[in-house]
């Protein structure tokens, strides 16, 4: 605990106030540790302003969110009409709804961008695994979040999207069924869903992002921002302890920061003002149908943002199956015969591989399809441990890596643009391909992230003054 | 058993052909045409209005849409009494179907369906709701094999009769057997005039494309002050880019 400290009398009354805090709350104390005397490298580019940006989204979208609840009514036979009573009736309300939906698409675009940062950068490896776990917390809870946010306009792509997703948890073995019934709270997607998602949506989920941003914000504060070149600026202090190549986050990061809040409002805005549909990507034109659980629309598509994962949810066919149990049956082989290690761990891994195998044939696609759709998302959280590069930034790996980043970049785009598409084969084929790839990239990074002759890592930042 | 396998796998693949086949016919169908209007033409726009409430809220409603939202497009609220009410509805009501559900059903097939986002609604890939919406109003033809008397090339067997026949006259649809991967089918080729309208084809376009460019507007009534508001916004967003910009270079010229 701090001491009292008193000031003289004759000090300004703003000096007064702040010391009448300081000595109740350590105001003063946090924005030293988390502003002004924060040090972040001197040398980043534009790839670190996406952070900020996800703030930025996020609370964007929970201040319209408040204001649409005000109006919004979480009722079946209610809710599509009061959407519509929000755009027309309520003033501005067309203005929030809008930025609301912008601001879903515009969150998942910059929290892509910010975890594809930490890719390039190797920002997840030692001493940041927290920072980067907290962060695929977030990206999981912005998933449920949004998923159960689409439902609420109640039109027919919100309806049919819900009952699809819902649905897939019915392919688990034994309490698939029972799970997607409490899911539903009802037989079919009703009034029941809506309201429990509209629960879930408004504070449950929220209350989680909010307490995981705060804990990758700490965290990350905590260990000091990667950069670039993956220096640790921390090893190089001058004598006042203060990293030679590091900078007050205010004023400097902080004036980055709001010009690039302001690029990316003039982008945002642009959207809102000329394009709020987006062409369909941001407000589907089947969900201006009320929600109809007689009509099923003839293609169903989730928002562009699910759809990577939706298209390796498809990827997965019974004939696909065959193709996953000779992988796993040669990827156990492989470790039980090239990797030293106990004959006891040798037998799990064997007796392991001959279950998932047993497994693989008892148990029908579609669920393997709804495991790779979730392992898709959850082998994000492994990434500290599965790069063994030598380098953290990409800049000192070798030049094949970069190529092989650009692969799984165009991968995941491929994988996205065929989601949105309905189904035919040779999407399919595409599809199960670029699901391969994408988990062989996670799978066998800690030992393709080895290979390759790496280039000298600096000892200090490379900085061109602007 | 063996029989009912191969049954089966008979029965599944023709099944999936004929889904296969029902969903090409279905994103591709026939082209939309453009339509002409612009939602910033008061005078189209009024034009629209005038024959949507005359016509269309008749079996329709468009039910989050208030009469006196139509000041909007330039109308006062005596003319919106006097000349766009058709019901008992004052001028502060939605515009609600004059016929209930059960009706529409019994009457149709179908319940007309609301108008309010209908063009909103049918945008995609062939073009705008309105596109679709003009394409749509101009394909009806004399079919003496539905309950209405009347079919559409756009939308084929739909439960709604041709509302416009006495302006646009009596046409039948001429098709043309084609062979389309070895199968035999029927492909529209065009329309024939069977008795002429009370307007001209080039009026007639004129009065659907104002109605649709009404709808288009109904659709969503702010559009054209969220788009003048938008540039304003740009405009200030634009002079702050600039502003922090330059605020941003003048602060990191001391790091070396």
């Amino acid at each position: 605990m701090a001491e009292f400290h008193e000031i003289s009398p004759n000090a300004p009354a703003a000096a007064k106030a702040l010391n009448w805090v300081d000595n109740r709350f350590p105001l003063s104390k946090l924005f030293k540790e988390h502003m002004s005397e924060y040090y972040a490298p001197k040398n980043f580019n534009i790839w670190y302003v996406f952070g900020v940006l996800s703030l930025l989204v996020l609370v964007i979208q929970i201040v319209t969110g408040i204001f649409l609840v005000m109006h919004y009514k979480p009722d079946a036979a209610l809710a599509f009409a009061s959407v519509e009573y929000i755009m027309r009736d309520v003033p501005w309300g067309w203005l929030i709804r809008y930025m609301h939906s912008t601001g879903a698409s515009a969150f998942f675009l910059v929290v892509y961008l910010h975890m594809f940062r930490g890719l390039l950068y190797g920002s997840y490896r030692k001493p940041r695994e927290l920072v980067w776990l907290f962060g695929c917390g977030i990206f999981l809870a912005l998933m449920a979040e949004a998923f159960m946010g689409y439902l609420l306009p109640w039109g027919q792509m919100s309806y049919w999207g819900a009952q699809v997703i819902v649905n897939l948890f019915s392919a688990i073995p034994f309490v698939g069924p029972d799970l997607a019934l409490l899911i539903r709270g009802d037989f079919v997607v009703g009034d029941a869903t809506l309201n429990r998602f509209f629960s879930f949506h408004v504070i449950a989920v929220p209350l989680v992002l909010l307490g995981l941003v705060v804990a990758h914000i700490i965290a990350l504060h905590e260990v000091g921002s990667n950069n670039p070149d993956g220096v640790e600026i921390k090893a190089n202090k001058d004598a006042n302890g203060i990293p030679r190549d590091g900078i007050p986050f205010h004023p400097y990061y902080s004036v980055h920061d709001i010009f690039a809040v302001c690029v990316f409002l003039f982008v945002f805005s642009a959207i809102i003002f000329f394009a709020p549909e987006m062409g369909g990507y941001f407000l589907e034109y089947n969900n201006f149908i009320p929600a109809n659980q007689y009509v099923t629309p003839l293609h169903i598509a989730p928002v562009w943002y699910f759809t990577p994962f939706y298209s390796m949810l498809r990827a997965v066919t019974s004939e696909l199956m065959y193709v996953l149990m000779a992988l796993t049956v040669v990827g156990a082989a492989l470790a039980v015969f090239k990797i030293k290690m106990p004959s006891l761990f040798k037998a799990v891994i064997a007796g392991g591989a001959v279950v998932i195998v047993v497994l693989m044939l008892l148990i029908d696609a579609k669920f393997w399809g709804v495991v790779a759709m979730g392992g898709g998302v959850v082998i994000l959280f492994f990434l500290p441990w599965l790069d063994n590069s030598e380098a953290k930034s990409i800049r000192y790996r070798p030049t094949w890596h970069k190529y092989m980043f650009a692969v799984f970049v165009v991968d995941f785009l491929v994988l996205g643009y065929l989601g949105i598409q309905p189904p035919s084969d040779i999407a399919n084929r595409v599809s199960q391909v670029g699901t391969l790839f994408y988990f062989g990239f996670f799978l066998l990074m800690p030992w393709w992230s080895r290979m390759g002759t790496f280039k000298p890592v600096p000892s200090r930042v490379v900085f061109k003054p602007h | 058993m063996k029989m009912n396998f191969i049954k089966k796998v008979v029965l599944g693949l023709s099944l999936a052909s004929g889904l296969v086949l029902s969903a090409s016919a279905n994103t591709g169908g026939p082209a939309w045409d453009k339509a002409p209007g612009s939602v910033s033409d008061k005078t189209s726009l009024q034009n629209g209005a005038k024959t949507f409430t005359t016509y269309c809220l008749g079996c329709h409603g468009a039910a989050y849409m208030r009469y006196n939202r139509l000041q909007d497009i330039g109308f006062t609220l005596d003319q919106i009494k006097t000349e766009l009410v058709h019901t008992d509805a004052k001028v502060g009501d939605t515009m609600v179907s004059p016929i209930s559900a059960a009706e529409g059903k019994t009457w149709f097939g179908n319940n007309p369906p609301d108008l309010s986002v209908i063009a909103r609604s049918r945008a995609g890939a062939n073009g705008t709701g309105a596109d679709y919406l003009y394409t749509y109003m101009r394909s009806f033809y004399r079919d003496a094999g539905t309950a209405t008397g009347w079919n559409n090339i756009v939308f084929p067997n739909v439960g709604m009769p041709h509302v416009f026949w006495e302006q646009q006259g009596d046409r039948k649809a001429v098709f043309e057997e084609e062979e389309v991967n070895g199968q035999k089918v029927h492909v529209f080729k065009n329309f024939e005039q069977l008795s002429p309208g009370t307007m001209s084809p080039e009026q007639y376009d004129q009065m659907v494309g104002d109605l649709v460019n009404y709808l288009q507007w109904m659709g969503e009534p702010v559009q054209t002050t969220r788009k003048t508001l938008g540039i304003w916004v740009l405009i200030f967003l634009a002079g702050l880019s600039v502003l922090t910009w330059r605020l941003n270079k003048s602060y990191w010229k001391d790091i070396k």
